[in-house]
């Protein structure tokens, strides 16, 4: 025992391998193979979104003006998650919280809106079950919506965190990848807002 | 009110007249509760809650895949003995003892279960047990996330294993094609244990493969630059891109699949704008990676064995390393000769054809790579070695009629036949199960300190290799005769030598499996005499054998320091293989958690319910989940420090084990045993 020297240095947290760096890492992988399974219900979309079956095309059913409006939503929600960011990096744990709270509103403004638009293509007898066209359409334009859901939820926990922790390490970490996913979603609502909504009404 | 209760869940889903299976079911339940009482007998619960089940270790949670696997390969193998039986019988007249509704349940649950329940678990084990090692690391990237993904896996092999007893499983095959697995054509609950098993089992392998990527690249030991990288760890960190690359389209497929079967949607129905092509494509667009995803890391296996038994480097590593890569990258431009019939028109069959072709290369280079490792080598003909050289010789083969196959015209003949049957059996048995079965003999006695039996082993290896033979050759015969694949009775009197042949190999096979057990069982009977004490028993190459066996829990008490390939060999070789550092640092451990366990139970719960149709039990199940997820984000005390004493306490009773067996290694710190 006298030969082997007592460790004085700082404690080396995992063996000089970086737990931030780690998690943030493979969360982007996450978001890549996220991006993946997109990618596979785009695609799913492509082949079937002329498969109308007698139903109503694109063009008969989307709103664009509603649906910017949706999106103006979602893009606005992801510059005060931006500005969240920035309070993070000041140390500014109240204005973290109170960003973060009107990031959730916008993104719940556009969760609402989404809901309110699926209500009324359902009603109306233009549901996911009426033609192939509208399972890829409901399954895609859901997905993100889902994924959004989620993004809320986990949003709302990280205003607990930062205001009951303050901003640990831990919790600046899951800002951290909270960030990335909330403007990931912001990516991908652009490609569909495109290539369902806008190639939709052409 | 019992619709809401219990959803389509009824008494009368325990198929209580099918004699064979409520046999299956006896079975199962006699062995299960032979276990449960033996545990409670010895009192070893609380042993496994506290070392095993909630353990973040990844040496045990790798045992515990392999064990699995082990499971699962029984109930995969029983399904194959039943499927030959009944074709060695069925001829003319007889119509053999399995109803077809029985006999599609069967091959379907072989398929799932062999390449889910089987392939996946055992190479994800053997992952789990060595890549942290070899790459000089003390544990993985996410530990608690590992502990999910092997719950998630258990838990879906669990809803395979209870879909005997509770309903029944799908007969639609173990790749489910629409609209044969729609509502219209399997209303039963077949269809959705499938669906369920596999998606929740999908995720569970997608998180660990994000998890082992980012261990490989982010947490190998100083020195250890990639083309330093040993060549398992290479398969596997390429693998793992297979995986994560792969894996969400098949999340997609179940899912589109799952919304048609629940919500009526129209993506694979025959009527109103269904399109059931789409659902081949996005299925192969995972399943042909998912052939490499089992395949690579078997080729990993067999590198590190020809070389660590020859004695030598492996030949071109580096080649080895771009074949690796270069089959990854082609393993993603094949997917449409599974269904070269489809119609996709000539120049879209050329290309997937030859592109298929193309991945004979790479492969071959492998091939000549273990051939000229060996040569001039001196090749000890221990079990994993034979393994290898049986791999070889049938892998080629295999690889032959696949090259077949890739020809359109002539899978337009051969398709759905049983030369099918035998060539992806052909690549699969030797080129996966084969290199687990040499990892297994390799790297056990890494995992328990004692050596596998030699002679079991040895029989093992004739008997599976003799039985292999027997049993899927007469398929190609039967494949150019015409005979289809999937059948339960036939009328062509030709086809039943063939098939009595193939019925023997099965049996042969068996024996093999005995031989297994037995294996086990008489190696840990001997183990005092099997013990490997050095934690080097085979001369090994790389750094998973310069650590004790069973390793301690923190893998290296001190990082090594990388400056070559086979970098344990040149430790070795230094003199610097076993020395002691000037002084042991405090290490940081991951906690153990009941988290995991917890998920899988909930995953469980969720998975049944979803089946069954039990709404609100689902939705509890998914409160739950999440609930449990976001108590484990607010704790933040998910590890703790082992002291620096404690490290050098455990290494100098390891260094006074070595000394006292007289291992040169312990030479170097003979000082350290003198001041006890």
């Amino acid at each position: 025992m006298a030969t082997i020297a007592h460790s004085q240095t700082t404690l080396d947290h995992h063996d000089g391998h970086d737990p931030i760096g780690n998690a943030t890492f493979g969360f982007w992988l996450y978001l890549m193979t996220d991006c993946i399974l997109f990618a596979s219900i785009f695609a799913t979309y492509a082949v079937l979104g002329h498969n109308y079956a007698g139903g109503p095309s694109g063009h008969e059913i989307f709103d664009l003006q509603y649906v910017f409006a949706e999106t103006m939503f979602l893009l606005f929600s992801s510059t005060t998650n931006g500005i969240a960011m920035l309070a993070m990096y000041r140390n500014a744990r109240s204005q973290v919280a109170n960003w973060l709270m009107v990031t959730a509103l916008l993104g719940l403004g556009f969760i609402v809106m989404e809901i309110n638009e699926f209500v009324h293509l359902i009603q109306e007898g233009n549901g996911p079950d009426r033609s192939g066209f509208l399972s890829a359409f409901f399954t895609l334009v859901g997905t993100h919506g889902a994924h959004v859901s989620l993004g809320l939820l986990w949003m709302v926990v990280m205003i607990f965190q930062v205001l009951g922790k303050g901003l640990t390490q831990p919790v600046r970490s899951r800002l951290m990848r909270l960030s990335l996913f909330w403007h990931f979603l912001d990516l991908i609502w652009i490609g569909v807002f495109t290539v369902v909504y806008l190639m939709g009404v052409l | 009110m019992q619709e809401t209760l219990f959803g389509k869940l009824t008494l009368s889903a325990i198929p209580y007249d099918n004699p064979i299976v409520m046999g299956a079911i006896g079975g199962a339940t006699a062995m299960g509760l032979l276990v449960f009482g033996l545990i409670t007998y010895f009192g070893k619960w609380g042993y496994l809650w506290k070392e095993w089940f909630t353990s973040v270790d990844h040496k045990k949670v790798g045992v515990m895949y392999i064990a699995l696997a082990f499971v699962m390969l029984l109930r995969g193998f029983a399904d194959a003995l039943m499927m030959r039986m009944q074709q060695a019988i069925a001829q003319g007249g007889v119509h053999g003892y399995l109803p077809p509704d029985h006999y599609d349940q069967i091959f379907s649950a072989h398929g799932t279960i062999m390449i889910i329940f089987v392939a996946m678990p055992f190479f994800i084990g053997l992952m789990n047990l060595i890549v942290p090692l070899q790459i000089g690391a003390r544990d993985v990237a996410y530990p608690f996330l590992n502990s999910v993904s092997f719950w998630l896996t258990a838990s879906s092999a669990a809803l395979v294993m209870i879909s005997l007893g509770v309903g029944d499983f799908s007969h639609a095959g173990w790749s489910g094609y629409p609209p044969l697995s729609e509502n219209q054509f399997s209303p039963g609950p077949g269809v959705d244990y499938w669906i369920w098993s596999l998606q929740l089992g999908g995720i569970g392998t997608l998180m660990t493969g994000i998890n082992f990527f980012v261990t490989i690249l982010r947490m190998r030991a100083p020195g250890m630059t990639m083309m330093k990288l040993p060549v398992f760890s290479w398969t596997i960190l390429v693998t793992n891109v297979l995986i994560m690359l792969s894996f969400p389209v098949l999340t997609v497929a179940l899912a589109l699949l799952t919304l048609d079967r629940y919500l009526g949607m129209h993506f694979f129905t025959n009527d109103l704008g269904g399109n059931q092509m789409m659902f081949l494509n996005l299925f192969w667009i995972w399943g042909h990676p998912e052939v490499y995803i089992v395949i690579l890391p078997a080729f990993g296996m067999f590198s590190e064995v020809v070389s660590t038994f020859s004695g030598k480097r492996l030949f071109g590593y580096h080649s080895m390393v771009y074949a690796t890569v270069a089959i990854a990258v082609l393993s993603f431009v094949v997917w449409l000769h599974h269904f070269f019939t489809m119609g996709a028109g000539a120049n879209v069959n050329a290309f997937f054809g030859i592109a298929t072709m193309v991945i004979a290369v790479p492969t071959g280079v492998k091939v000549f790579n273990w051939l000229f490792t060996m040569y001039k080598g001196r090749v000890e003909f221990a079990t994993p070695v034979l393994w290898t050289l049986g791999f070889i010789i049938t892998f080629c083969i295999g690889g032959m009629t696949g090259v077949l196959l890739s020809v359109p015209p002539a899978d337009f003949v051969l398709h759905n036949s049983e030369f099918l049957v035998a060539h992806f059996h052909n690549m699969l048995i030797p080129g996966a199960l084969f290199g687990y079965f040499a990892g297994y003999a390799f790297w056990f006695p890494k995992a328990f300190g004692f050596r596998l039996d030699e002679k079991w082993g040895k029989r093992a290896f004739w008997l599976w290799l003799v039985g292999f033979y027997l049993a899927f050759m007469p398929l190609y015969a039967l494949g150019f005769m015409g005979m289809p694949r999937r059948l339960v009775h036939y009328d062509n009197p030709a086809w039943q030598p063939y098939l009595l042949v193939a019925a023997a190999g099965t049996l042969v096979i068996l024996a093999a499996i005995v031989c297994q057990a037995v294996q086990l069982v008489v190696s840990i009977r001997n183990r005092e005499s099997l013990r490997d004490v050095t934690g080097d028993p085979w001369n090994g190459r790389t750094l998973e054998w310069a650590v004790a066996s069973p390793p301690p829990f923190y893998n290296f008490a001190h990082i090594p320091k990388v400056e070559t390939l086979d970098a344990f060999t040149d430790m070795k070789d230094r003199g610097i293989a076993y020395e002691v550092p000037a002084a042991y640092q405090d290490i940081h451990m991951p906690k153990n958690t009941a988290v995991g366990v917890v998920l899988g139970g909930i995953a469980f719960v969720f998975g049944f319910s979803m089946i069954w149709h039990i709404w609100w039990l689902a939705l509890g199940a998914t409160v739950g989940a999440v609930g449990a997820l976001v108590l484990r984000s607010a704790d933040d005390s998910v590890d703790y420090i082992l002291p620096a004493q404690e490290v050098a306490r455990l290494e100098r009773e390891r260094r006074q084990l070595l000394a006292a067996h007289g291992q040169s290694g312990a030479a170097a710190d003979s000082h350290l045993a003198h001041q006890g």
